[in-house]
């Protein structure tokens, strides 16, 4: 492992931004991973425990992906596993509502459906990036968050539409989740930069339909549209909850006791 | 129309005949009560040893030192799931029902496999239950291939093609280990010191002293004795754990030049009789966790079942 | 765990490559065919296995009965001619 890279990808600046774009897609996919992975062995029945389980084993496959590119850009040479197990919570990018633990599981399904709602259509804008590896990978991510978003969809419906029980779960649910959400729609500085060479995607813009989606989906299953006057963010920009120093504590552990060696 | 009906004694006779002949019984064949029961507590306790083994690996799953290795673990603990899936399958056939079924594991009167009551106390637990324990589990799952209940047989050959990944990706798992630091060889050798004896004891009894084990045989559920598999999984994993460096904790383990097979030292049987009997280091937490499980899934089951209903109201 | 009702079995078919029948796997529990299809290819496709999935309520099955053997199968065993094996040709005779 040596020190700083040549890019030969335009200028450093854009390098740089590329890095951060690539390890920001990264740490989402890795800390939603690892909270559906919490499901494997706990889900209300085996059947949706496997499904679970494939959706967790998506996410962190996408993860892999994204850190493997980023980590050819890295300025500091690091390897995937590095950027994955050896950064702090400061350093981490990922949306908060991928972080928050798995609650219920009407909680879990919640956070998915939401998103689910916005991933598909991002990752499909995404795979036309004028950067053919990103585009590859969002290309493949796409195809499983259309699954995903199938089967998050109907989970909506079904608890919505079970018993008074569930009714009362998922919409409690969307109500605490609803806060998190304007923070999918964020553009980081790196990410403008990139819009204009075509290489990401204009979260902001998609605002409005990733709305008008959620409000459909809420209204087939007749639970009310939350309140949608609070937002937390922060992620982006390394500010996390309190609950993601112990998902980074949990996971990192094996490589944090015994540092630098093959696994 | 008067049709001539077979006695129950003739029954019996061309039943054990088609077992003899090496031909499947299929769940619609007529078959023996003790049989079916035989079969429904041998399948079972199967799958729920599958189910249950996701625990001690599952507890590793959110601490995988690598993204490779998470993957590779998430995919496997899944796969026992699948087993699980298979076997209920299989067992369903046979009338008993899945929830019938859980409920004897969470009431006590459905074993698992004690081997999943030991605890996985460092990442090389997950190698050594993958190298060792599924390694074991594979020795016995060849020969129930051709075990004389058809569904059950075809659970096995699908189960056994999937689980050979997951005896590579345990071994695996220990040659970075064994090629690794001090610390990482010590990991691997403490843990093979703790789950040696207990992977011995998967296979059961000995011959003598096994309940089910003579009738089983004569009805091919089970194709070979406890005392058999036992000495077939010594002798394939002895020379695996020299190529490893690794110690096996046995010191009257050594090769046997008239036998062809390997001696091997006593197991220690109150040790297994305590963690059958319920007194391991996990039987209450495993048994408890799945309970909890069950229990907080309730609803959404419940939730399913009242969708389900209401869209069919609808739709009449 | 009284009132946990049971969720209906389905029989899942996996057809493995274009140009194979679908060919029987196994079963699972669902709460329709939709769910059921979804979880039929979480199940039991997870090392790309199918192109294809069928799931039928098990319910829905009517199968033949073992004590309908007899007068179902054995009919058909004295009848040789509808084997081909079963025709003696001289060898002087070919492409038939």
């Amino acid at each position: 492992m040596t020190g700083r890279r040549a890019h030969g990808r335009g200028h450093p600046g854009r390098a740089a931004a590329l890095f951060e774009f690539a390890l920001a897609l990264g740490d989402d996919a890795l800390v939603l991973g690892q909270r559906l992975s919490e499901w494997c062995g706990n889900a209300p029945f085996l059947e949706e425990d496997l499904a679970l389980a494939n959706v967790a084993l998506d996410c962190i496959g996408r993860a892999n992906l994204f850190y493997r590119y980023a980590a050819e850009l890295d300025g500091e040479g690091r390897n995937a596993d590095q950027l994955a197990f050896l950064r702090g919570s400061r350093e981490y990018r990922n949306l908060l509502i991928c972080e928050l633990p798995i609650g219920d599981f009407a909680f879990t399904m919640a956070r998915q459906a939401m998103v689910d709602t916005f991933n598909l259509p991002y990752l499909k804008r995404l795979a036309r990036s004028t950067d053919p590896r990103i585009a590859a990978i969002a290309a493949k991510a796409a195809k499983e968050s259309r699954y995903h978003l199938q089967r998050s969809r109907e989970w909506v419906l079904r608890l919505a539409g079970g018993t008074g029980e569930s009714r009362a779960k998922i919409q409690s649910a969307f109500d605490a989740l609803w806060g998190y959400c304007p923070e999918m729609f964020e553009m980081t500085s790196g990410e403008t930069a990139l819009l204009k060479s075509g290489v990401s995607v204009d979260r902001a813009a998609m605002k409005a339909d990733w709305e008008r989606a959620m409000k459909a989906v809420l209204a087939e299953a007749a639970l009310e549209a939350p309140e949608g006057k609070w937002t937390i963010s922060g992620g982006r920009n390394g500010l996390h909850t309190e609950h993601h120093g112990y998902l980074l504590a949990e996971m990192q552990s094996v490589q944090r006791a015994w540092p630098g060696l093959e696994w | 129309m008067t049709e001539y009906r077979l006695s129950g004694a003739e029954l019996e006779a061309a039943f054990q005949t088609r077992v003899d002949d090496e031909r499947r019984i299929e769940p619609k064949d007529w078959m023996p009560d003790a049989y079916r029961k035989n079969l429904v507590r041998q399948i079972s306790q199967h799958a729920h040893s599958e189910i249950i083994g996701m625990q001690p690996e599952g507890n590793w799953i959110t601490r995988a030192p690598t993204l490779k290795r998470k993957m590779i673990l998430l995919a496997k603990v899944q796969d026992e799931g699948g087993h699980g899936l298979y076997l209920y399958s299989a067992a369903e056939t046979l009338g008993a029902s899945r929830e019938d079924m859980i409920e004897a594991l969470h009431q006590g009167r459905a074993k698992y496999a004690s081997i999943f009551n030991y605890p996985t106390l460092t990442w090389a637990d997950i190698g050594m239950i993958g190298w060792l324990v599924d390694g074991a589990a594979i020795v016995n799952q060849i020969s129930l291939q051709r075990t004389s209940y058809g569904p059950y047989s075809r659970a096995m050959i699908r189960i056994c093609k999937e689980e050979s990944f997951h005896q590579r990706q345990g071994f695996e798992i220990l040659m970075a280990l064994a090629a690794g630091s001090e610390a990482q060889k010590a990991m691997a050798q403490d843990a093979l010191n703790r789950w040696w004896w207990p992977t011995l004891m998967m296979f059961g009894p000995h011959d003598s002293e096994s309940a089910h084990s003579a009738q089983s045989m004569q009805w091919k559920i089970k194709r070979k004795s406890n005392d058999e598999l036992r000495q077939d999984f010594v002798d394939q994993t002895v020379p695996q754990a020299d190529f490893l460096g690794l110690k096996i904790p046995d010191p009257e383990l050594r090769w046997n030049e008239d036998r062809g097979h390997y001696d091997f030292g006593e197991i220690d049987w109150d040790e297994f009789w305590t963690v059958v009997s319920g007194n391991g280091l996990c039987n209450r937490e495993r048994l408890a966790r799945h309970r909890k499980a069950h229990q907080d899934g309730k609803w959404v089951r419940e939730a399913m079942r009242a969708y389900e209903e209401k869209r069919r109201a609808r739709a009449a | 765990m009284t009132n946990d009702r049971k969720l209906p079995l389905y029989e899942v078919f996996v057809r493995s490559r274009r140009g194979l029948d679908h060919k029987h796997v196994g079963s699972l529990h669902a709460e329709d065919g939709a769910q059921a299809l979804k979880y039929a290819r979480d199940c039991y496709t997870r090392r790309s296995e199918g192109v294809s999935i069928w799931v039928v309520r098990s319910s829905e099955i009517v199968a033949s009965q073992e004590e309908d053997a007899a007068s179902f199968f054995d009919p058909s065993d004295d009848k040789p001619y509808r084997h081909a094996t079963h025709y003696r040709l001289p060898k002087a005779v070919k492409n038939l």
